[in-house]
């Protein structure tokens, strides 16, 4: 099984006339999700390569039904895009905007736990979602992800993500669902969401978590691993040599005073009996070696 | 984006935070005229973004002009931890009874934003936070919501402040959330906050770093980008539009994905190498963005060899190696380069490499092969 998404999700492109969202809209219609709609207010009654558009998300729903969206809208409009997305019903809301404004990702984050608590956010700043062979919500390549299973991936790095999903599809180790959460500093989804999703699913066995520096979000996973996982954990944290102070491109991976370093969080991950891959290269290695071992 | 104090202290008093009355200048003669208008005593203040300017002689007492022009004559142009001192700020010296902290920051944790306040201010809170955690009073503050009077009370009360402060900590605590909130701070902090002899609360220094993902509705951040402490390669690094951090080794770094230019870092030192940047080109890394961050790299003389690790997803192997080969051609580069094409279209992109391949241009397959490489080269030389 996969998490959160299927062949059966019905996905609105909030952006979807725009160049990112139209390239990645219909790459991921190509791939088989069901894009059913996108939106934007000028342009109601036309569509983008047959996909009809409406004036906002309320009228897409009720037309088509769908129940995620993905928004491709420049940061300055995400705040009310997300929020607009909640209000209409929408339950997943993928965000792959970069470069929201952290006041922005917290005043949504708690405006939609507070008043929509079923909505489950992914993202902003994220390359979004992948159950192979069912689904492809955002920027991910599909082409290097191998569906059956048994491998669940979940990722704060866009591009170390496609590394982990190419490192097990060459090894013919395919994947239920490559959930990327981005590196904001106020993410939708948190690695605890996707761990014990996956740990319920029975198609899952093993899982990649790929962390970086930079908050307690790794550390908050290895507490919830400990606690709850039974299945096979393998895990990378890049970042070991980012200097304190410095922002390398995420907005979350900086390390502030003696706190989010890759040395504790990799030591929390190994005491909660994580696999620590000390390259991506070796993700594929150790997680060929676990899946060999089920 | 970090703000040197006396910007901080400006966009406090925006919000009607009191902090002392002061000038930032740039030569002797301004700052004496500058400490003749303030009032003697005055305080010259070296305004660098690293900790310590005291202890390194950069923040002196000056009770009438020829002391203040010998003080800000030794602190304009002093060399602090490597940041050289370009402007001072001078203003009237406070007489201080009690010295307390208070700021507000994200915690990513609660994904609320958290009010820090102590009593035992003036030094450094995270010694404060690991000695006695108990001596910092937190509140979280719902972002929808906002920050009440009566939870800010709440919260200066449980911070054990002399009584004498509370009623001018809550209004100070009230106008910093407004200052924090509505001008896109990561972290707006005040420390020391001060209570006078005559029993006013007032800001002595103030720590501001802003958002730069909400610049776009601040246009008055212009002022600050002008004044970024930044070495040459990172000034021509953002002319050029690339997201790029100066580091001390000798591997020079290209990657796409801030992940996988974190990992790169990390595997070359892994090696035994040293990183001389971090440098994300991204998602777009046609020739001219591969030109522009060679030249960026050329300009840093310890770079002996350069590493350019690919993982081709939206980004296709092909064109990065196009990329490379126009960027060869229209720029001259000091150092050899190694690259690594994975992916997306690397088997393409390694045969674009293939007929360009020298002692200048080597292809390894993997990461970490392309890592020993690049360190093997940089060390031979």
């Amino acid at each position: 099984m996969s998490i959160f998404v299927d062949e059966n999700t019905k996905v609105v492109y909030q952006g979807l006339t725009g160049s990112q969202g139209r390239f990645h809209g219909m790459r991921n219609k190509a791939y088989g999700t069901q894009v059913v709609a996108g939106t934007n207010p000028k342009k109601a009654g036309t569509d983008v390569d047959g996909v009809p558009i409406f004036a906002n998300v309320a009228d897409a729903r009720e037309a088509t039904g769908a129940n995620a969206s993905c928004i491709f809208i420049p940061a300055p409009g995400v705040k009310a895009a997300v929020i607009e997305a909640a209000e209409a019903g929408i339950e997943f809301i993928v965000v792959i905007t970069e470069g929201v404004p952290a006041h922005d990702e917290a005043f949504f984050y708690n405006d939609l736990k507070q008043r929509f608590p079923n909505t489950q956010l992914l993202g902003p700043n994220c390359p979004g979602i992948v159950s192979p062979g069912k689904a492809n919500i955002g920027i991910t390549p599909g082409e290097i992800a191998l569906a059956g299973g048994p491998v669940g991936i979940v990722s704060r790095s866009g591009t170390l993500t496609y590394q982990a999903l190419h490192e097990m599809s060459q090894r013919g180790i395919g994947q239920t669902t490559c959930v990327g959460i981005g590196g904001d500093p106020v993410p939708g989804t948190t690695f605890i969401d996707c761990l014990s999703r996956f740990q319920a699913d029975p198609e899952t066995k093993a899982v990649i978590m790929i962390g970086e520096i930079g908050g307690s979000a790794e550390e908050e996973a290895a507490e919830y691993i400990k606690a709850e996982m039974t299945k096979p954990v393998v895990s990378y944290i890049a970042g070991v040599t980012a200097p304190p102070g410095k922002k390398m491109g995420h907005a979350g991976a900086i390390i502030s005073g003696s706190k989010g370093t890759a040395a504790a969080k990799m030591e929390a991950l190994e005491a909660a009996g994580c696999t620590i891959a000390p390259n991506p290269t070796e993700i594929g290695t150790m997680m060929a070696a676990v899946v060999a071992a089920l | 984006m970090d703000l040197f104090e006396y910007q901080g202290k400006l966009l406090f008093a925006r919000y009607g935070i009191p902090v002392s009355a002061g000038e930032a200048v740039t030569t002797v003669d301004d700052a004496v005229a500058a400490a003749d208008r303030v009032g003697y005593p005055v305080v010259v203040k070296a305004q660098v973004q690293v900790g310590g300017r005291g202890k390194a002689g950069g923040i002196k007492l000056a009770n009438n002009a020829d002391e203040a022009r010998t003080h800000a004559a030794n602190i304009l142009g002093m060399d602090i931890k490597g940041h050289l001192v370009k402007v001072v700020w001078v203003e009237h010296a406070s007489d201080i009874a009690e010295e307390y902290y208070a700021s507000f920051t994200l915690d990513r944790g609660a994904k609320q934003h958290m009010g820090m306040l102590s009593a035992q201010g003036g030094v450094e809170i995270e010694q404060v936070a690991v000695d006695s955690p108990d001596a910092i009073a937190r509140i979280h503050v719902d972002p929808v919501s906002g920050l009440g009077e009566p939870q800010c009370r709440a919260w200066v009360e449980a911070a054990q402040l002399n009584p004498k402060a509370t009623d001018g900590a809550v209004d100070i605590l009230m106008k910093l959330y407004t200052a924090y909130v509505d001008s896109d701070c990561d972290l707006a902090e005040i420390n020391p906050l001060i209570l006078t002899p005559d029993d006013k609360v007032h800001a002595l220094d103030a720590k501001v770093t802003l958002d730069e993902n909400a610049e776009y509705r601040h246009d008055d951040w212009e002022q600050y980008a002008a004044t970024q402490e930044m070495d040459d390669r990172e000034r021509l690094a953002k002319e050029r539009g690339l997201n790029y951090i100066g580091l001390d080794g000798t591997v020079g770094i290209i990657g796409n994905g801030a992940g996988l230019v974190m990992s790169t870092l990390d595997v070359v030192t892994q090696v035994g190498g040293t990183a001389a940047n971090f440098l994300d080109v991204g998602g777009g890394a046609d020739a001219e963005v591969l030109s522009n961050a060679i030249e960026v790299i050329n300009t840093d003389e310890n770079v002996k060899a350069i590493l350019v690790n690919i993982f081709g997803g939206i980004t296709r192997c092909d064109e990065v190696a196009n990329g490379i080969i126009a960027a060869l051609a229209a720029v001259k580069v000091n150092a050899p380069i190694v690259i690594r094409l994975d992916g997306t279209n690397a088997e393409e992109g390694r045969a674009i490499i293939a007929p360009h391949e020298s002692d200048r241009l080597i292809s390894q397959p993997t990461m970490l092969e392309a890592a020993r490489m690049a360190v093997e080269l940089a060390a031979r030389t």
